[in-house]
């Protein structure tokens, strides 16, 4: 075997024989989404809590508010009435009075708009007139356009790109630091086959998480996959190399971790936020978007989601594929260019 | 004068500066093939630098070098070919196992030895499925001895290749450097110990401060000194040093702590003048011994101050 074949080796060794790396690939993406799928998760609403003050016409009350499935009302005594008003476990109470009942609301809380509404459309519909349903209201929720939908290619792209990153920077200028580039600078070996090694190993690894991101995306929350998953896989690697190559670039001289790390987040921070990952980078101004289009993030998370929710080809995806060439070429010149061996 | 051929290494007026820190101040090295030629010197002497400039691994600032015939500049890829290197202290790859390791910097050359054969010469056969983690300090500077072997050099360069090792690794360093000479090969090493240049060492250049201070054989560089013998004694209470030196037959004297060492032409002219002298300031003698004078001995003597450490001779 030669030597690249040897650099692949060691590579892919030091990787899977470390298992704090395997837990960085796998289980912390996995975990991270969870979390963040349980707390985006579409759920129905629940019924509008309220409260009746006990008073003459109270159970009369309660009878015409208890008809309406979206308001779950009881009777309670005047003073806890109010006091579960201000802890928020109420959101309206109502007083009975006559000529018209009076409702205390919370004018700060939400839900005691919908509470006030939803109450002085029970009390106006007679009992023998039932209450009008003037719109007729469908539920919508269906797989590929809530917003875990959108968030599962977006949080694989970021995956794809800070384990690149760290997992190429932080060896590379431990290695630097230990003197074994400086050894290695000493033998033969071909300095491109060092790199490539690098790059491809890590592309390896990159096809594991995808296929483990797509399996979950799947199973935990069946988020639906349109396109291809070769086309995916393609596009996930070729990500996950630009990013390695990006890695390379940020430790052509750095000599501590400390420093390296502070260069990687000042590669990824920006991205995590403008390229999409948890919300849609059109969101931010328009002079802002040819600065935005152009980062490898984007171009990676644009990729991924519309395979994975429109089934687009990638063949229609020449713009934001080429970003990513350039992204992987440019650094790996720079890298071959300015490293610093010794 | 050698013919150029002969050589494995022609040094001209080598000289690297750091900033406003001269390293190197003008070394000139002539080092023929299938010799082992030991670099001596103090910490921060400019022994490494040399050696890393002769490995291609630092760029000289100025002067002229040239390494089995062939230029650093036009013939970098040949050199790393034939060239096999340790340096100081390598952090290796911990998760890799001993054999992984040799067959990764195998792999790095056309013409390689056998992974079986270069793990044997280093004595790690029992070792070899271990991981670089796992090896004792000594079993690693062996590993990396391997490695440095692996393209089957013409010319291996050691820098302190036995510091801080144990006998056992010191040993088979000796036996690998001794092989490597009966092969014709040339072995360039730097070290403070002079045990193991006096050895190893068909001939020895000193070097302090970046220049060169004595060049030659090891018995050569001793004879230079002008001294036979060496005397150290340690007497209560402590001896003038100024009433010493004029004494016949010494040639200079010296206090380390409570020691004075005295080194002196001929011992029998020396030894009774000095004795009468302990005993004209009253004193009494705790300890009084000679030997032959060491390489230590030579470098005390051209620069004052000890080979081995710069720091113990701060404390004293």
């Amino acid at each position: 075997m030669g030597s690249l074949g040897q650099l692949m080796l060691m590579r892919l060794r030091v990787l899977w024989r470390q298992p704090e790396v395997l837990f960085w690939t796998f289980v912390f993406p996995v975990a991270t989404t969870l979390v963040l799928g349980l707390a985006f998760r579409n759920s129905a609403l629940e019924p509008v809590r309220v409260a009746v003050a006990d008073g003459p016409e109270a159970p009369a009350l309660l009878a015409r508010l208890q008809g309406v499935p979206e308001l779950e009302a009881r009777a309670l005594e005047l003073t806890e009435a109010r006091r579960q008003l201000a802890r928020g476990r109420v959101s309206l109470v109502l007083l009975p009075g006559s000529p018209s009942p009076e409702a205390l609301v919370d004018p700060s809380q939400p839900e005691g708009r919908t509470a006030r509404l939803l109450v002085s459309q029970a009390l106006a519909a007679t009992p023998d007139a039932p209450r009008l349903e003037a719109v007729k209201a469908t539920p919508v929720s269906e797989p590929g356009n809530r917003y875990i939908d959108f968030l599962i290619p977006g949080l694989l792209g970021m995956s794809l790109m800070s384990s690149s990153l760290w997992a190429l920077a932080l060896p590379l200028v431990a290695m630097r630091g230990g003197k074994l580039l400086k050894r290695l600078a000493g033998t033969p070996m071909s300095r491109a086959h060092f790199f490539l090694a690098f790059l491809l190993a890590r592309t390896v690894f990159a096809a594991l998480e995808v296929a483990f991101f797509c399996a979950f995306a799947r199973w935990l929350f069946d988020v639906p996959m349109f396109g291809n998953y070769l086309a995916l896989l393609g596009v996930g690697l070729l990500g996950a190399m630009c990013f390695a190559s990006l890695a390379l670039l940020v430790s052509i001289r750095a000599r501590s971790e400390e420093s390296v790390g502070g260069l990687v987040n000042l590669v990824s921070m920006p991205m995590m936020f403008l390229s999409g990952v948890f919300f849609a980078s059109e969101n931010f101004p328009g002079w802002m978007q040819p600065f935005i289009r152009v980062l490898p993030l984007t171009a990676l998370n644009d990729s991924l989601r519309s395979i994975m929710l429109e089934g687009t080809s990638v063949l229609t995806l020449g713009a934001p594929l080429a970003v990513l060439a350039v992204w992987t070429i440019l650094p790996m010149v720079a890298t071959l260019r300015w490293f610093r061996w010794v | 004068m050698t013919p150029p051929d002969e050589l494995a290494i022609e040094v001209k007026g080598l000289v690297k500066r750091f900033g406003d820190v001269v390293a190197v101040d003008g070394i000139d090295l002539e080092i023929r093939r299938g010799e082992c030629m030991g670099l001596l010197g103090p910490n921060g002497a400019g022994k490494t630098t040399t050696v890393e400039i002769l490995e291609g691994l630092q760029e000289p600032t100025a002067g002229h070098v040239r390494l089995l015939g062939l230029d650093w500049k036009k013939d970098a890829t040949k050199l790393r070919q034939r060239i096999g290197l340790t340096l100081q202290e390598t952090r290796l790859v911990d998760q890799l196992t001993v054999e992984e390791t040799v067959r990764m910097f195998a792999s790095f050359y056309p013409r390689s030895l056998p992974i079986e054969e270069l793990i044997g010469m280093v004595q790690l056969g029992e070792k070899r499925q271990a991981r670089v983690g796992k090896l004792s300090g000594g079993q690693r500077q062996r590993l990396a001895l391997a490695l440095g072997l692996a393209g089957d050099p013409d010319l291996l360069f050691l820098d302190e290749p036995t510091t801080g090792l144990d006998p056992q690794s010191r040993r088979a360093l000796w036996d690998v450097v001794a092989e490597l000479k009966s092969r014709g090969r040339t072995v360039v090493l730097t070290t403070h110990y002079m045990d193991e240049a006096e050895v190893l060492c068909d001939r020895l250049v000193i070097i302090d401060r970046g220049r060169v201070m004595s060049r030659g054989t090891p018995q050569d560089i001793v004879a230079s000194l002008g001294v036979e013998q060496v005397i150290e004694l340690e007497a209560e209470p402590a001896l003038d040093l100024e009433r010493l030196r004029p004494l016949p037959a010494v040639v200079s004297a010296q206090r380390h702590a409570d020691r004075v060492t005295l080194r002196v032409k001929e011992l029998h002219v020396a030894l009774p003048s000095v004795l009468r002298e302990v005993e004209a300031a009253g004193g009494r003698l705790r300890h009084l011994s000679t030997r032959r004078p060491t390489l230590d001995d030579v470098f005390i003597g051209l620069t004052g101050r000890s080979l081995r450490e710069g720091a113990e001779e701060k404390a004293a």
